[in-house]
């Protein structure tokens, strides 16, 4: 689709608005080639906007363009906020476009960014739809009144099973390291969330500062699953594949994506938050700085805080919408996900999820190093 | 006049004799200047990254000459540093011992099939080397007939599986390279003169004997130029640890790669790199100078 788009574009651009119309285009079409140049390249992370397997295109985009005239580049790069950031930052410090206008990445992530300057700061003007951030993610520590940064959805992470290996379903550590389970586990590769869950079971606050050692309680716990052959891979969003296939029966994973799976595979799967706590975070929508793109930007950031647009993009990712009034309009786009906490968390559910605190650059370097060596990458 | 004459023409001749000479290096220049881009500079910027040490913020590095990082680099993953080559090796034994058969088949006993079989050897290149490793994920997964066969055979338990392991690294090693081990063999073994044998056996030696003073011997070229090209690459490999392997089979390539792009420490990975390379470099010259190399093509 990303690609489809970016080819028809190009084509009319090339060939100029006269022999656009002499292919029969119509008004519309010239008015969107007209505007070509400024696309917006929007890199986001994969299922993760409302996709229509019949038209092969992202209904809510569509809608956008028609209504805008500006035509967006959607791209599925990111798969993991280190690897991308990665690829990227040498283009970043040049101060060079890289090639994205809006990118999509993880809090403690896009605090990197922030601090480093690397990410424009919004128009408001530009985004009156902003008022309808719920309230408690304005003011989050990575962007106080949110000049830099906003929300595209929250994310937990919890415990997902199979139903068939596992019919009780899996509420505790205790339940995923289960004997029946072992070499069929899977954690995720996003340490803030794997290693987040075993400190919270071991009783650890991971939102207050705690010491290196209650870390490491939690990377010895991990390296003992590992070696002791309980955990199968250490892995991204990947995980998914396994639990189609089977190769995996039990593991730490993502909110969204269960719900997901489970509506293309005849409800197998079942998603929990862990009794001793799940970890929230949010993924949020930046601005390169350096991005040519900057307003028309603004307008698909804007367009994404209309609550009936939020909904129907919510009812497809399962995420948690973090627009404010998505609810009362899920009632038309699809009734059935109204009371879908997963979607729109209640008091009790929020009580229970935790943000995993900001740690300095010294212990970012020294706890990555420490994660990817229990997963034998070091 | 004539020494006029003369002068001229010793000029033009020189000016004949220089350019033959620069000829050469006229023709070298395209590759020189292609190596020097993507070759020589590269390896100083890895050198370079490979003694410097952390500046002012997460993936910014100063040039401190910290030779240190070497030590530190290989003490950290002396495991995988070490696995890298077992596998590799494994995989070169087990891919010289399936090629060497196949070869042999292919160039002596193939008749009008040869060029059929050439093309199905070459074929899997048709398709990315990625996507035949995730092809080996659902092969030896649990919805794959091998993992079914086994268990039906109770050669493995309900709880035992085949992804994740050595075994399935090691094998994904094998099949990947094993074009590179089975052409190179049947270059060789395709060109050994058959009268050869012929003669072994006039002078009374049994199949046996004539394959291993006659067959083998000729063959080596390909043995060696086979074993280098499946060795090197699979030592430095990734992929097929990262897909079909688990955090306990995890190869040299996998750390190199999570220290660039997960911890951010480019030092750290330049220094492993720059050992890998000259790890194999040193393993391959002791190799060849062993084995030869006048014959090899």
């Amino acid at each position: 689709m990303a690609i489809e788009i970016s080819r028809r574009n190009l084509i009319k651009a090339a060939g100029g608005l006269g022999a656009a119309s002499l292919l029969g285009l119509s008004n519309e079409e010239i008015a969107q080639a007209a505007s070509t140049k400024n696309a917006v390249r929007f890199a986001n992370w994969s299922l993760y906007l409302d996709y229509d397997n019949k038209t092969k295109s992202y209904p809510t985009l569509v809608d956008f363009t028609k209504k805008t005239g500006i035509p967006v580049n959607y791209m599925e790069v990111v798969d993991d906020n280190d690897t991308f950031t990665a690829k990227v930052t040498p283009q970043l410090r040049l101060k060079k476009d890289i090639g994205y206008d809006i990118v999509v990445l993880t809090e403690w992530m896009a605090a990197r960014w922030i601090n480093g300057k690397y990410v424009a700061k919004f128009d408001d003007t530009k985004i009156p739809n902003k008022k309808n951030v719920l309230p408690f993610l304005l003011n989050r520590p990575l962007d106080p009144g949110r000049h830099y940064s906003l929300p595209w959805a929250g994310v937990i992470a919890g415990f997902a099973w199979s139903n068939q290996k596992n019919p009780k379903g899996i509420h505790t550590m205790e339940q995923l390291f289960a004997p029946a389970n072992k070499g069929k586990i899977e954690v995720l590769s996003e340490m803030r969330d794997t290693i987040g869950l075993i400190m919270l079971w071991q009783g650890v606050d991971i939102t207050k500062p705690f010491s290196g050692d209650k870390f490491m309680n939690a990377i010895d716990f991990l390296q003992k699953m590992i070696h002791d052959g309980y955990i199968r891979q250490v892995k991204g969003q990947s995980y998914q594949e396994d639990l189609i296939s089977g190769d995996a029966v039990a593991v730490i994973g993502w909110s969204g994506d269960i719900n997901q799976l489970n509506a293309q595979n005849s409800n197998r799967f079942g998603f929990a938050i862990p009794e001793s706590g799940g970890t929230f975070s949010t993924d949020n929508m930046m601005i390169p700085a350096l991005s040519p793109n900057k307003v028309n930007a603004e307008a698909v950031i804007n367009y994404y805080y209309d609550p009936m647009v939020a909904a129907r993009v919510a009812n497809y990712i399962n995420y948690i919408c973090p627009v404010a009034g998505a609810q009362q309009a899920m009632e038309k786009v699809n009734p059935a996900q109204v009371s879908n906490k997963l979607i729109f968390p209640d008091d009790a559910m929020w009580k229970n999820l935790k943000v995993f605190r900001d740690l300095s650059q010294a212990e970012q370097i020294s706890f990555s190093t420490e994660f990817q060596k229990a997963s034998g990458n070091a | 006049m004539s020494t006029a004459l003369l002068h001229t023409g010793t000029h033009e001749k020189k000016a004949v004799l220089s350019k033959k000479k620069l000829l050469p290096y006229w023709l070298l220049a395209p590759g020189i200047i292609w190596l020097v881009i993507f070759f020589l500079v590269p390896i100083y910027q890895l050198i370079s990254t490979s003694t410097q040490t952390q500046g002012y913020g997460i993936g910014t590095y100063v040039q401190t000459y910290r030779f240190a990082n070497f030590i530190d680099a290989i003490t950290s993953s002396k495991a995988q540093l070490i696995r890298s080559f077992e596998y590799a090796f494994l995989a070169t034994l087990f891919a010289l011992i399936i090629s060497y058969p196949l070869a042999y088949a292919v160039a002596f006993k193939s008749g009008r099939w040869k060029n059929t079989l050439l093309v199905l050897i070459v074929a899997p290149f048709f398709c990315s080397f990625l996507l035949r490793t995730v092809a080996w994920e659902q092969i030896l997964g649990e919805q794959g007939l091998v993992i079914k066969v086994l268990r039906f055979a109770h050669i493995l338990g309900a709880q035992d599986h085949l992804t994740a392991t050595p075994f399935a690294v090691v094998a994904g090693l094998t099949y990947n390279f094993l074009p590179f081990m089975t052409l190179p063999l049947y270059a060789s073994l395709e060109r050994i003169d058959i009268r050869m044998m012929e003669a072994s056996g006039d002078l009374y030696a049994n199949a046996l004997t004539t394959f291993r003073k006659v067959t083998v011997p000729l063959s080596m070229p390909g043995v060696v130029a086979g074993t280098l090209l499946t060795f090197i690459p699979a030592a430095g490999d990734y992929i097929n640890a990262e897909l079909l392997g688990n955090p306990g089979t995890k190869m040299i390539g996998n750390v190199i790669e999570a220290r660039y792009l997960e911890i951010v420490d480019y030092p750290g990975a330049a220094a492993l790199s720059l050992i890998l390379m000259v790890t194999i470099l040193i393993l391959v010259m002791a190799y060849v100078k062993r084995a030869g190399t006048e014959e090899l093509v």
